[in-house]
């Protein structure tokens, strides 16, 4: 067998194509709901780290340091395969999409809290001595400079989610992964695996190249 | 004439420490007022306190044009009416020099975008960096950026301009441009309150010198005056110091 035949089948490509992109669905949507919960779960992190009353200030940063800490899989695993044991039985989507919600959250925490606090004092205080209300002082200064901050790792944050939705595979989830490994033991050829690579990469290149132009956009526009 | 800034029995404590203690000082339109005094003596809160940026113990009052500063509806009509320009600039890095200075005549005082920015590019040519409309903060000297600051603070036409330290940031060689520009400005008439450690500007420039230390005014009169003829002992003291200290470096 030639290495066409074997990698890149354009029969085994065809017929496996249907099971891959009912994966790329599930793939996708888990990774929506992972980043959309991620960020609602760490802005509101972020917020009460900042300004909530110390204790729950300091609940907030343990939840965000434990959920750093901890590998996906395992987090996973756990909520996939022990939970049930206290008598909480999630499904193979909602385990995952659990678990890439609390870790999104603990990373997006970090984010949000690391752009509003980066704004300096002193732009606050330039606002307030030109006379702006908060409205605008949010919305002309500290927001625009806020949102620059954080979108470039937040768009890495959002491919590290979708790269992540991957580990959902070993619960049994019929993401893109899961769906190559099936199509792959029924064809008996790699291909739907080698395609499966080829769409993930497909899907966060741009990402990734839209991540770079940002950063270098805004060094350049610092100095 | 009243007194465009009137302070009146101002004190300021953080907890236990007093950082300003019974402070009395009139401003009068037209008038080049410059603070100076020892690190930590209280020049900054002072200024900061009549604008609100500090906020002050009740039993004082800053009156700006007869209104009381104090939180509430009247702190934007008289932040409106006092410019301020910071020791680190404070500009807006997102925005260029131009929108940095038509930002708060547009939003604040409602003035169209047009007459806002042929008015920029007048402050800009006054400060002598008209060409540099286009560029953001982060593109120019300190210099260059304090004189924006300088700008982006007149545009709101204000009745006082306060200064903190605006050369203390800047590189030695900058310090000459901006000392300039606020030459310019006390001589066309702008009413200035000055905190500095600059004393050949203080006496060339300021009608009134007041020496601070220990939250306190130990004496305010004419640069010739203190500088010349100091009745206090700790007046003395520091301007020996400063003073002697630039000699020696010049020799």
């Amino acid at each position: 067998m030639s290495f066409t035949e074997t990698f890149l089948n354009w029969d085994v490509l065809v017929s496996s194509l249907p099971l891959l992109l009912s994966g790329l669905k599930v793939t996708l949507l888990l990774g929506f709901v992972g980043i959309l919960f991620g960020l609602l779960l760490g802005l509101f992190l972020a917020l009460v780290r900042i300004y909530a009353i110390r204790p729950v200030s300091l609940a907030a940063k343990i939840y965000t340091d434990v959920f750093r800490s901890i590998p996906i899989l395992v987090l996973l695993i756990v909520i996939y395969y022990a939970l049930p044991f206290v008598g909480l039985r999630l499904s193979p989507f909602m385990s995952a999409a659990v678990a890439l919600t609390l870790v999104s959250g603990a990373y997006t925490a970090e984010i949000f809290r690391a752009g509003i606090e980066a704004i300096p004092r002193g732009q606050f205080e330039a606002s307030h001595a030109l006379g702006l209300g908060y409205r605008h002082m949010m919305a002309d200064v500290v927001l625009p400079q806020a949102i620059r901050i954080v979108i470039p790792p937040l768009t890495n944050n959002c491919i590290n989610v979708i790269k992540d939705t991957a580990l959902a595979s070993v619960v049994a989830m019929p993401d893109l992964l899961k769906q190559a490994t099936q199509a792959q033991a029924l064809e008996a050829n790699p291909t739907p695996l080698i395609v499966a690579a080829l769409i993930y990469v497909a899907l966060l290149w741009p990402l990734v190249v839209f991540v770079g132009r940002l950063e270098k956009r805004y060094r350049r526009e610092e100095r | 004439m009243p007194a465009i800034v009137s302070i009146k029995n101002l004190h300021k404590s953080y907890g236990s420490f007093r950082a300003l203690s019974g402070i009395d000082l009139e401003v009068q339109e037209g008038e080049v007022v410059c603070i100076v005094g020892p690190s930590g003596s209280g020049k900054s809160t002072l200024i900061r306190c009549i604008n609100l940026l500090e906020s002050y113990d009740d039993q004082g009052q800053v009156l700006v044009d007869g209104v009381r500063v104090e939180r509430g509806k009247a702190l934007r009509r008289v932040r409106k009416e006092v410019g301020m320009v910071f020791q680190s600039f404070n500009l807006f890095p997102h925005l260029t020099v131009q929108e940095n200075i038509v930002l708060a005549p547009t939003r604040v005082r409602n003035v169209s975008p047009e007459v806002a920015n042929s008015k920029a590019l007048d402050l800009l040519q006054r400060v002598g960096i008209a060409e540099q409309a286009e560029k953001y903060p982060g593109q120019l000297s300190g210099g260059q950026q304090q004189r924006v600051a300088i700008a982006r603070a007149l545009a709101m036409e204000p009745r006082v301009m306060l200064f903190d330290e605006p050369t203390s940031s800047l590189d030695p060689e900058m310090v000459g441009e901006v000392l300039e520009v606020m030459k310019d400005l006390a001589d066309s008439g702008v009413t200035m309150i000055v905190v500095t450690h600059e004393m050949g500007f203080a006496r060339q420039v300021a009608d009134r010198v007041v020496f601070m230390d220990a939250g306190k005014i130990v004496e305010a009169g004419t640069p010739a005056q203190i500088f010349d003829h100091a009745e206090e002992e700790r007046t003395r003291l520091f301007l020996n110091a400063v003073l002697g200290h630039k000699d020696e470096k010049r020799n």
